[in-house]
């Protein structure tokens, strides 16, 4: 099923006893389909922004519309079992099966028990985890990295056309959370599920996002793709964040083939590159020795210190 | 009597027993059940609510400590001999125990989980019903059991007041001095309390098992 749009106009959040507001007077227009993340350090007010999409925070003032809907115009729950969440690891049942943690919601919307066992294996499947084997387990018999792929599998159960995610990679390694980022990635592309990302961490902001909103003070600040964002940081706060100036960084939002060039002279027995590698790997391949590198499947096409310095430029001029 | 080995199990007063026995169970299965309707609503309360969780372990504390004895005499006056006023005691005891375990059990559920509940659509009473009660389950077993043992050993207090039970037996004992009555109706009143707390106990750690 593909995302719903979702706009959030003039939604302002003050805790009971705070001084200042946690939520001050944003807006965001969000397309179906796209993946907004929220990046700011702790206390910015990502989260709560967040949460005020499925009602687990009641804005003081503000709207906010799913497809056009009222968020408001249901109850809580029936507004909530149609919008996937997930959180960190903890967040999955130990009293459940993986099978029973993933039906929750369906079951709530009171689906036949066969309709839920498919939907269940079709999901494990989906998160790269053999039904077979996994359905039957336990919380604690799962990895971190397999526990938040049950995560992500029960928020998607139902069928949602609005994913929420809070920082949910944050108890993972880094190995494993570039893998889940990446299956995060895969699953966006094949569903068009809308998703909405929270997290702190900026090289994870910058490789999952169609937009980074990045927000301070309950504020955003910036709202762009992250190839903009990094090129184009709209305050020292945005340059300061994502240290803007790192121009590898940069790099890695870029494509080889955005840079290519036709040799004149043979490649040789240049190395060879794939033409969706990211220029910071090529930049890599490059500095281990090579003057160019060959991109396969692109015939004569190559890649040097000047394409990619060449590309890098356009980038920040585009922006 | 008791010195000698082989008379001890003849001199078992034992033709009262299996009513005795009977008539405890279902004093302790009445004051259990009733306890532990009157503690759930409160520890969910307590649970739930700050201003109201200190004041009410406090005075359920202060309940707890009071001798048993002397609550029964206090009960007599207005409620009489009986079986009324051995379930108000007992069930006085019991809250306590029954109470801080609610409480205990309710508060360990974790935060982020209940967040998650909350956020898959599930209402408050399906989050009480589905998340709060599994998780919750063994601490209130436990406090159950603990309960139980306590009420087992309380309610022999029953027998002083007409109200049977095998304290009944005991004190009947006391008062021919009859040695086999005291002997059988505290070694069957120990028995039940290390029964009870056996069964219990095993039914506790299926819920550890369950909420891990």
């Amino acid at each position: 099923m593909p995302g719903a749009s979702v706009s959030i106009r003039d939604v302002v959040v003050t805790y009971p006893g705070a001084d200042r507001r946690a939520v001050d007077d944003v807006s965001l227009e969000v397309p179906a389909g796209e993946f907004v993340v929220f990046l700011g350090p702790s206390g910015c007010g990502k989260s709560t922004l967040l949460r005020t999409i499925n009602r687990l925070v009641v804005p003081d003032a503000g709207e906010i519309f799913v497809d056009g809907n009222d968020v408001r115009g249901a109850s809580p729950e029936t507004l909530r079992r149609g919008i996937g969440y997930v959180i960190q690891a903890v967040g999955l049942f130990p009293h459940m099966s993986v099978a029973k943690n993933i039906g929750v919601v369906p079951e709530l919307l009171g689906w036949e028990p066969a309709r839920i066992d498919a939907r269940v294996d079709e999901l494990l499947a989906l998160v790269a985890l053999d039904p077979a084997r996994y359905r039957t387990r336990l919380p604690r018999e799962l990895s971190g990295g397999e526990a938040q792929r049950i995560g992500v599998a029960r928020a998607l159960a139902a069928e949602p056309r609005v994913l929420l995610m809070d920082e949910p990679f944050g108890a993972v390694d880094a190995l494993v959370r570039t893998s889940l980022q990446d299956e995060t990635k895969r699953i966006h592309r094949a569903l068009g599920t809308t998703i909405f990302f929270v997290t702190h961490d900026v090289d994870e902001a910058l490789r999952i996002a169609d937009r980074i909103v990045v927000m301070n003070a309950g504020k955003i600040v910036q709202a762009d793709t992250p190839l903009h964002v990094l090129a184009r940081p709209a305050t020292p706060y945005v340059e300061a964040l994502l240290d803007t100036r790192d121009t590898v960084r940069r790099l890695s939002l870029l494509r080889v083939s955005d840079a290519l060039s036709q040799s004149e002279r043979s490649p040789g027995d240049a190395p060879a590159i794939a033409a969706d590698a990211t220029l910071r790997e090529a930049l890599a391949l490059l500095l281990a020795g090579s003057t160019q590198l060959a991109v396969a499947d692109r015939n004569g096409a190559f890649v040097d210190f000047a394409s990619i310095r060449a590309a890098l430029a356009a980038s920040a001029a585009a922006a | 009597m008791i010195a000698n080995a082989s008379g001890f199990f003849v001199g078992l007063h034992v033709e009262d027993l299996g009513v005795r026995l009977a008539q405890h169970l279902l004093i302790v299965g009445i004051a259990l059940a009733v306890a532990f309707a009157i503690a759930l609503p409160l520890g969910v309360l307590a649970a739930r609510n700050d201003r109201v969780r200190g004041p009410l372990l406090a005075a359920l504390g202060v309940v707890y400590t009071l001798p048993s004895l002397a609550v029964f005499a206090l009960l007599i006056p207005v409620f009489g001999l009986g079986l009324v006023t051995t379930e108000i005691a007992l069930v006085g005891y019991a809250q306590m125990i029954l109470v801080r375990n609610i409480v205990a059990g309710l508060q360990a559920v974790p935060a982020p989980m209940r967040d998650a509940a909350r956020g898959l659509g599930m209402t408050d009473a399906q989050i009480f019903a589905k998340i709060d009660v599994p998780q919750a389950l063994p601490l209130v077993i436990g406090g159950l059991r603990l309960a139980a043992v306590a009420t087992i050993s309380i309610a022999t207090l029953a027998g002083k007041i007409d109200a049977g039970g095998l304290g009944a037996l005991l004190f009947a004992g006391l008062d021919r001095d009859d040695p086999s009555r005291i002997v059988t109706g505290s070694l069957a009143a120990a028995a039940l309390a290390i029964g009870v707390d056996a069964i219990l106990r095993r039914i506790e750690r299926v819920a550890i098992e369950r909420a891990r």
